[in-house]
């Protein structure tokens, strides 16, 4: 793929030696040829090792027997600003922001990429049935959609959170001990909760494509060389499916993010001493006063979402324009 | 037409149908019984709230029952608020709140993403343009209590141009409203610079520069018309957000709407009043998505509905 820029069209002699490119080739390439997605795709490169860098950050003291600097206050009189030991400055309790805002990093992103592997699973499978069987079963299907739709999510995420008890869970495997607390139990719920209200859309989006490909020549054609369901959709329809279903993925996520931001300031978001960007901003708002301004608590959280949520509205988009070149 | 309407009118009924079971088994699902308190209720206290609340019968009993109060609108008492019927003197009194919240919400939603969608298309890559995405980048980015939080401090509390919360005066409206505006405000500007930029280059738009029309009359008339399209198709997924964000905005200026409730509902078991509201909610929603339908087809004469 390293060949010149040049848009040679695709009778020319030259390229008709080549081994035809594939859709997803070609839809590749001009992704990469999209400059606000690539600038996107860089953000989130950024945002999403950074993040992970702060959960080795705290491993690493950790197992130095060093407080953890996301959870341990540190000595002396807080909020301070951004300082050289503390580039994010430290927070009402005195504890460092940086680290605080790279775990956060890391939940709210948990909590984005569970709502887009959820989507992908149910969406996608909900989706293909009701389409390709069609008739009544597809008639309901979409009446559930409709009526989960017609429900609001925040109180279906609450009475989920209510439903499922975050208790501490304990498991003896074999003489070993594994125990998770159950703040991290809550975090799960929480994503579990995020997650099954947000395949609704992937689910309507996939039924409307099944719906167009199973008129397709190629399908028909499958079909008449008696290929079975099974093998229909997934040789024939899953790889036209791919480009709608990673697009809808994309931009499942900024959603789901901005959701969790949501029920945190609502006071349903991850427990302390668990911080994601949502609970951070909005207790940083808490704390904003017109006395005194502590800039740097919601300046630093809300940057990062900023940057992750801009970063995947880019791709998102790139990635739509990519697989569907009419649409430019 | 009519007979559309009529059709879509009838499919309210298990829709909602199906939306208030959801909500039933939901919170019945919950554990935990609504009635904790910090002091102790003697045994006949609790039988008595039980029996006021339906809780004391089966349960297919208590689905019939609730559902009666809620439709015959004589609603029933809250568990949270004693003394106050959910419909009449809670969620009554809050429902005109949020409706011309979200209203207003809604229309300088549409205004200026329309008005930053067009500027923008009409000269792509110029500084307008830049600036007006720019600006819709800031709305997709931050969450609403974030924009809230943000304009609170700027124009009420340094430039004091604007009263901090509370709700009564048309003034106290204008904060609430563009926060709650910011997002879909930023998704309509960037639906109509995209519908603008495909049509611009169609061939009926040459035509109309063609004949000599002013540039004015030919994006207005001619391009937007039919670059609108998608914007009224996001119109109901739009509502939905300024409805669910206007929880958090409403909690961030104090504002006495349905939104509180909502939550707090949920959270405190209210049974009757999370049922209200869930019905409530709902019911603007299909409406909503009804009217959203029956505009496509007086915006595009394509469409038409058997």
């Amino acid at each position: 793929m390293n060949e010149p820029a040049r848009n040679q069209p695709q009778a020319c002699p030259v390229t008709a030696l080549r081994p035809a490119k594939s859709p997803l080739a070609l839809a590749m390439r001009r992704f990469r040829r999209n400059r606000l997605a690539m600038v996107g795709l860089a953000l989130l490169l950024i945002v999403v090792s950074a993040s992970i860098a702060g959960v080795f950050w705290n491993q690493w003291a950790a197992s130095r027997g060093l407080p953890e600097p996301y959870r341990t206050p540190l000595p002396g009189v807080h909020p301070q600003p951004p300082s050289f030991a503390h580039p994010f400055g430290t927070d009402t309790l005195g504890r460092d922001v940086l680290a605080r805002t790279l775990i956060g990093g890391c939940v709210s992103l948990g909590a984005g990429l569970s709502a887009a592997v959820v989507s992908i699973l149910i969406g996608t499978f909900w989706g293909i049935i009701a389409g390709y069987t069609g008739r009544g079963t597809d008639t309901v299907m979409m009446r559930i959609v409709d009526v989960l739709y017609g429900l609001p999510y925040i109180l279906l995420v609450i009475l989920l959170l209510v439903v499922i008890p975050s208790d501490p869970l304990q498991w003896n495997l074999g003489g070993w001990q594994v125990e998770v607390p159950s703040e991290w139990v809550r975090m799960v719920v929480l994503f579990m909760a995020i997650g099954g209200v947000s395949w609704l859309t992937m689910a309507r989006v996939v039924r409307g494509q099944v719906l167009a490909l199973k008129e397709a020549e190629f399908v028909l054609a499958a079909r008449a060389l008696g290929s079975g369901s099974a093998r229909i959709i997934l040789k024939e329809m899953l790889p036209n499916l791919m480009g709608t279903i990673l697009v809808c993925a994309t931009l499942t996520v900024p959603l789901a993010i901005l959701q969790e931001s949501f029920l945190s300031f609502l006071g349903l978001g991850v427990p302390p001493p668990l911080a994601s960007w949502g609970t951070l901003a909005s207790d940083a708002i808490e704390a904003l006063n017109p006395v005194r301004t502590y800039w740097w608590l919601l300046a630093m959280p809300c940057t990062m979402l900023g940057a992750t949520l801009l970063g995947l509205n880019f791709v998102g988009d790139g990635l739509r324009d990519a697989f569907d070149p009419r649409s430019r | 037409m009519a007979a559309y309407i009529l059709r879509r009118l009838l499919y309210f009924i298990p829709t909602l149908l199906a939306i208030y079971t959801m909500a039933f088994m939901l919170m019945h699902a919950a554990p935990g019984s609504p009635f904790v308190q910090e002091k102790e209720m003697t045994p006949e206290v609790l039988e008595a709230l039980k029996a006021e609340f339906y809780l004391d019968r089966p349960i297919l009993e208590q689905y019939v029952l609730y559902g009666r109060d809620l439709l015959t609108l004589r609603g029933h008492c809250s568990i949270r608020y004693p003394n106050r019927n959910v419909i009449h003197d809670i969620l009554a009194p809050a429902l005109p709140v949020s409706l011309s919240l979200g209203i207003c919400a809604l229309g300088l939603a549409v205004v200026v993403g329309t008005a930053a969608g067009v500027i923008s298309a009409a000269r792509p890559r110029s500084a307008a343009d830049y600036l007006c995405m720019a600006g819709a980048m800031v709305g997709i980015s931050q969450p609403s209590f974030v924009i809230a939080s943000l304009l609170m401090a700027v124009f009420a509390l340094a430039l004091r141009w604007l009263p901090v919360g509370g709700w009564g005066s048309p003034s106290q409206i204008v904060l609430p409203a563009a926060a709650l505006a910011a997002l879909p405000s930023a998704y309509i500007a960037r639906l109509v610079r995209t519908g603008m930029l495909e049509v611009l280059s169609a061939d009926f738009i040459r035509t109309a520069r063609a004949k000599g029309l002013a540039e004015r009359r030919v994006l207005l008339d001619h391009a937007l018309r039919n670059a609108w399209l998608p914007v009224l198709g996001y119109l109901g997924p739009a509502a939905a957000a300024i409805f669910t964000g206007s929880f958090v905005v409403e909690k961030v200026f104090a504002i006495p709407g349905v939104g509180t409730h909502f939550v707090d509902s949920a959270l405190h078991r209210d049974h009757p009043l999370i049922l209200a509201t869930v019905l409530l909610y709902a019911s603007l929603l299909v409406v909503f998505n009804l009217a959203v339908d029956v505009g496509y087809a007086w915006l595009d004469p394509r469409i038409r509905y058997e």
